[in-house]
């Protein structure tokens, strides 16, 4: 870890200004924010994240902390803990896909340390990319190429990636936003602004090193999810190789809007297999209309992966992910959501 | 009689005694060797190799050198020839592996220390690391695992054995086996870290140092730093977990205590988690090929197995435990062979049951696909091969429970009750598989020596250079002298861990109990004769010392164990165990069943183990409650080898590129759901005069080939390959 300034504004406004300021000074500043931990200091301490200023965010808990319902979506605030939202009782009965995916995240003592924002932009678990002794890697160093191509990719991503970088998007909170079409609030210095969540994360291609849309200085406030009732038919699936503490092989996010057996509207979002927060779009049109069947599922399943680009370890992944699609449509379909 | 080890719900009026240091260690109390404070210390870490085989051309130390609060930097440009080239312990020497520690500009391994800076805090040491820029001379990749080019097969000759035929009967025989195993590079991953502390008080040098094996580190550091073993000595009252890593002197100690020498003040090496998969020896990855045949009856008429072990340039190292599975089953034909393949990487070592993990793997796997080929239960298969004497010498063993075991396994299982066709049992979604394998540990014990003193008062000190790893060293010893002398288990005090106290064996091969236990009974016995009371009864002691009107009793005494040429090993920090199949007149094998139940999910494939029982005969279980946590622990990390743990290697450069224990899977809770240990009763008054086998690595051995097996049972899928995951089973 290298010497670094820090500090702690105490309130949303005066953390955005501050931020401008070191920006307006210098605009190629290595500044980070900080809330939770859970990546920046773990990648400060590999030397991957080398800021000469981080801006500790930990004190918004007290503005933008809240867990409310305001008619027929949730307002979560940013920096409520994963545990929090995970334990609330009406987010497991009313959008139970969130719950599960925050909680089968993690450790439950990341779970209580980590934020919503951070959580949706922890970064990849590629090993090329968090040891910087690896030469090549496009996301920590532009334009020098990716090891993993070539390398130990296994856990790597089969669809979204480019020939510039494979790394897989390691979260699940982000599948169930996606899923249910949330949107976020971020506040920057010229304001607050709205945007899908579908909008924030940026697919790899030529420039792995830039994840996300936000502006510079950009903080997000506050997740807004939809939460009708058909919501309640939702869950997460994450297959893994261990049962608890792990990231996914291949995860699901799924809602079902379903009517006497027949779906009216699907939505499903991967993770596990793809470079960003991934919507499998084709899948769920596949499944428009259609009673919802074994074979209608695999139909779904094979469109989510028709472009499916494989590594040498990987391949696995595109039967995986297709077979956990399978599993976690037929799962639920034969859901009794709560009343 | 079978006694559950599963703990006990009426702990309260069970007898045995509770662990002796489980209050300090739950309250803090235990200052584990990285936890003692020396004023003045400064801080060191280690700048290790970024490729996996070359030359450096140069260090350039100025960005370094320019942290606030760096001292020193040692490299081999600025170290000298202060420590000693010494022969490796596989040579007859102390230390792990033979590349001298900072002591040439050759780089033979990824992840090798290159330099060590020391500095006023571990930040400012780490910073400083970071920032020291090694050149190196072109180099080409390294040839770093069992596949690669350049990596040199050595067969290991001495380690052949044979009896019979195997050729002939092989070819004659109506059913035959045929199949190529592996296993992969595994690291024990202790909590505690690898740390070492050393202080120098004039000539005087104290280590603080995690160790299974305190006078290893003692004699072996002398020899390195060229100054007599007495100005050393080495402290360890707790380890936080060693499973082989910690077994002997590494590579770091000497720079430590050069560096304090150095600087004339303490030095605190902690390597972090990354280094920990260099600074000591591993399991290494192996290859077996098995060969059995079997009449159409079941018996073995011919088996052969060949093993291939990875180790480094510098070392040939190998476990070689085809000397035990050629002993295991009755059967006219055997041979066995073992081979080395050196490739660039750092010296493989002792990683819990080390080789009997490994080839129990591949041999017990095997055995189940005879058993499948035989359309016979595979328990039965192993009745129908039950011996009394090994059959490469026709030694008898000491004592052999095998099918007790089995039997008492089954019946807690309810094995009756599986199906025998692959794919029959079934469960919604998940397809249910069980299978078992016999587990086998060698009965090791080496010298030991201990010291007993007992006061009027009834209170009674015992020392000895053992080890507390946390399988319950100081328990034991506190129960043997309360035992052997008739006094309360809370009455005795416990000291060990430290070279200044009366040697004892190495803390390996499951050998302490079985080492040391026997050195307290023969100081008591001393005691005893102090008294004018030999061969008297524990119950006679106190009064006939109460009579004597002596203050106290003290008394020494060594114990030469069976095997062992000399007692004089003991005090030169060489007493290994002996005892296994390396006796002339017999075998000693703890042994043991292994069942498991596996779901495999029928769609995405996932492996779980809901349920996996083990029966143990182990000799006399001095304490049920620490051997069943030594057990359960074992049975545990089975799971963990057959399902989890996998040090991945990139090829390019030798790295590993999991080594953190978010990476390197070993299981959480949630993975582990039913594991109960059962221990058979068994006596053995040949193994020692304790009757203890032992059972810190039995547990562990078998359960990846049941898991294997069972996996088999639930898919129809035979897997050779460890770990076994869910992309082997689509």
């Amino acid at each position: 870890m290298r010497p670094f300034h820090y500090s702690r504004p105490p309130s949303m406004v005066e953390a955005v200004v501050e931020m401008r300021d070191v920006l307006a000074a210098d605009p190629h500043a290595s500044a980070t924010f900080l809330a939770g931990g859970t990546t920046v200091l773990d990648l400060m301490k590999l030397e991957v994240m080398q800021p000469s200023r981080v801006i500790d965010l930990t004190a918004l808990r007290q503005e933008f902390g809240y867990i409310r319902r305001d008619g027929a979506s949730f307002q979560l605030g940013a920096f409520a803990s994963m545990a929090e939202v995970a334990a609330h009782p009406d987010i497991i009965a009313h959008v139970p896909v969130i719950a599960q995916s925050l909680s089968l995240a993690a450790s439950a003592q990341l779970r209580n340390m980590a934020s919503l924002g951070g959580n949706v932009l922890q970064r990849t678990r590629c090993a090329y990319f968090r040891d910087p002794s690896w030469g090549a890697c496009n996301k920590r160093v532009p334009g020098s190429g990716c090891a993993a191509l070539e390398g130990a990719n296994r856990a790597h991503a089969v669809l979204g990636t480019s020939a510039h970088c494979i790394a897989t998007y390691p979260g699940d909170f982000a599948q169930a936003l996606l899923a249910l079409d949330a949107t976020i609030v971020v506040v920057g210095p010229r304001g607050s602004r709205t945007l899908p969540f579908a909008a924030l994360h940026r697919l790899p291609g030529t420039t792995p090193h830039l994840e996300t849309h936000l502006h510079p200085g950009e903080i997000i406030a506050e997740f807004i999810v939809p939460a009708a009732p058909w919501a309640r038919r939702s869950l997460y699936l994450k297959i893994r190789d261990r049962q608890s503490y792990e990231f996914a092989v291949a995860s699901v996010a799924v809602a079902l809007d379903i009517d006497g057996g027949t779906v009216r509207e699907a939505r499903i979002a991967l993770g596990g297999v793809a470079s960003v927060p991934w919507r499998a779009g084709e899948a769920e049109a596949a499944l428009q209309g259609l009673p919802l069947s074994d074979e209608s599922a695999r139909t779904a399943a094979a469109a989510a992966f028709a472009d499916a680009t494989p590594h040498a370890h990987n391949a696995f992944k595109v039967a995986l992910g297709q077979s956990t699609l399978v599993r976690a449509l037929l799962q639920v379909a034969s859901m009794e959501p709560a009343p | 009689m079978t006694k559950s080890l599963t703990p006990a719900p009426d702990a309260a009026s069970d007898r045995t005694p509770q662990r002796y240091e489980g209050r300090a260690k739950v309250t803090g109390e235990a200052h584990y060797p990285s936890d003692v404070r020396l004023p003045r210390t400064a801080h060191a870490y280690l700048h290790v190799s970024r490729i996996g085989r070359g030359t450096i051309r140069s260090f350039d130390l100025a960005q370094a050198r320019a942290v606030p609060g760096v001292i020193d930097i040692l490299t081999h440009e600025t170290l000298g020839e202060d420590i000693r080239q010494t022969p490796a312990m596989y040579q007859g020497g102390y230390i792990s592996d033979s590349v001298r520690p900072l002591g040439s500009a050759e780089v033979a391994y990824w992840g090798q220390p290159l330099a060590m800076v020391v500095a006023e805090t571990f930040e400012a040491a780490r910073e400083a690391s970071n920032r020291i820029n090694v050149t190196y001379h072109p180099h080409p990749a390294p040839s770093a695992d069992m596949g690669s080019e350049g990596a040199v097969t050595q067969a290991l000759e001495p380690m052949n054995l044979a009896v019979g035929n195997f050729e002939v009967a092989y070819a004659a025989a109506p059913v035959r086996i045929d199949a190529d195993y592996s296993t992969p590079t595994q690291h024990q991953n202790p909590i505690e870290l690898f740390a070492t502390q050393c202080v120098w008080e004039g000539d005087r040098l104290t280590v603080h140092e995690p160790s299974q094996y305190v006078n290893n580190v003692k004699f072996g550091l002398a020899e390195q730093l060229g100054i007599e073993p007495e100005r050393i000595r080495v402290v360890s009252p707790y380890v936080g977990g060693a499973f082989g890593s910690k077994g002997f002197l590494t590579q770091r100690t000497a720079l430590v205590a050069i560096a304090a020498k150095r600087l004339g003040r303490p030095v605190k090496l902690v390597a972090t988690r990354e280094q920990g998969f260099t600074v000591s020896g591993y399991r290494a990855e192996t290859r077996h090929r098995v060969q059995l045949a079997a009449t159409r009856d079941g018996r073995l008429v011919a088996l052969r197995q060949e093993g291939w072990e990875l180790t480094s340039r510098a070392d040939s190292v190998a476990m070689g435990a085809a000397s035990m599975t050629a002993r295991l089953y009755a059967c006219p034909n055997v041979s066995v062979r073992v081979n080395t393949v050196s490739a660039d990487r750092s010296t493989p070592g002792f990683m819990r049951g080390p080789g009997e993990v490994p080839y129990g793997f591949a041999l017990e796997t095997a055995l189940d696909e005879l058993a499948t080929a035989l359309d016979m239960d595979p328990i039965e298969l192993r009745r129908i091969n039950d011996t009394r004497t090994e059959p490469i010498g026709g030694l008898p063993y000491t004592s052999r429970s095998l099918m007790r075991c089995f039997d008492e396994a089954a019946a807690r299982f309810r094995w009756g009750e599986r199906t025998k066709p692959p794919g029959s049992m079934r469960e919604g979604d998940w397809r249910i598989g069980w299978g078992c394998a016999t587990a086998f540990y060698p009965a090791y014990a080496g010298n030991a020596s201990a010291r007993v003193r007992l006061s009027a008062d009834g209170r009674v000190h015992v020392s000895s250079a053992g080890h507390e790893l946390g399988q319950g060293m100081y328990t034991m010893m506190a129960q043997v002298a309360a035992e052997q002398l008739g006094v309360p288990f809370e009455q005795v005090t416990v000291s060990l861990g430290d070279s200044d106290l009366p040697p004892a064996v190495v803390a390996g091969g499951s050998s302490s109990t079985a080492s040391v236990a026997p050195a307290i009974m023969a100081a008591c016995d001393a005691i005893r004769r102090r008294l004018g009371i030999e061969g008297a009864s524990p119950s006679e002691i106190m009064p006939a010392m109460k009579a004597s009107g002596r203050g106290v009793v003290e008394e020494l005494a060594e114990v030469r164990a069976h095997g062992v040429d000399s007692i004089a090993g003991l005090y030169r920090g060489k007493a290994v165990p002996s005892g296994g199949v390396h006796l002339p007149d017999r075998v000693q094998f703890a042994l043991g069943a292994q069942l498991v139940e596996v779901r495999v999910h029928a769609r995405t494939h996932e492996i779980r183990v809901p349920r996996a029982v083990g029966a143990f005969a182990a000799g006399r279980i001095i304490n049920p409650r620490t051997a069943h946590g030594q057990l359960v622990g074992g049975m545990i990390w089975g799971i963990s080898s057959a399902l989890h743990e996998h040090t991945e290697i990139d090829p390019r450069n030798g790295s590993y590129i999991n080594a953190n224990l978010a990476d390197y899977l070993l299981p959480v809770n949630a993975d582990i759901v039913d594991v109960e240990a059962l221990m058979v009763e068994e006596e053995d008054p040949l193994v020692n005069r304790a009757g203890v086998k032992g059972v810190g690595e039995i547990g562990v051995v078998g359960v990846a080939a049941a898991i294997s097996n069972a996996v088999f049972h639930a898919t129809g899928q035979r897997l050779r390959d460890l770990p076994i995951r869910l992309e082997h089973l689509m």
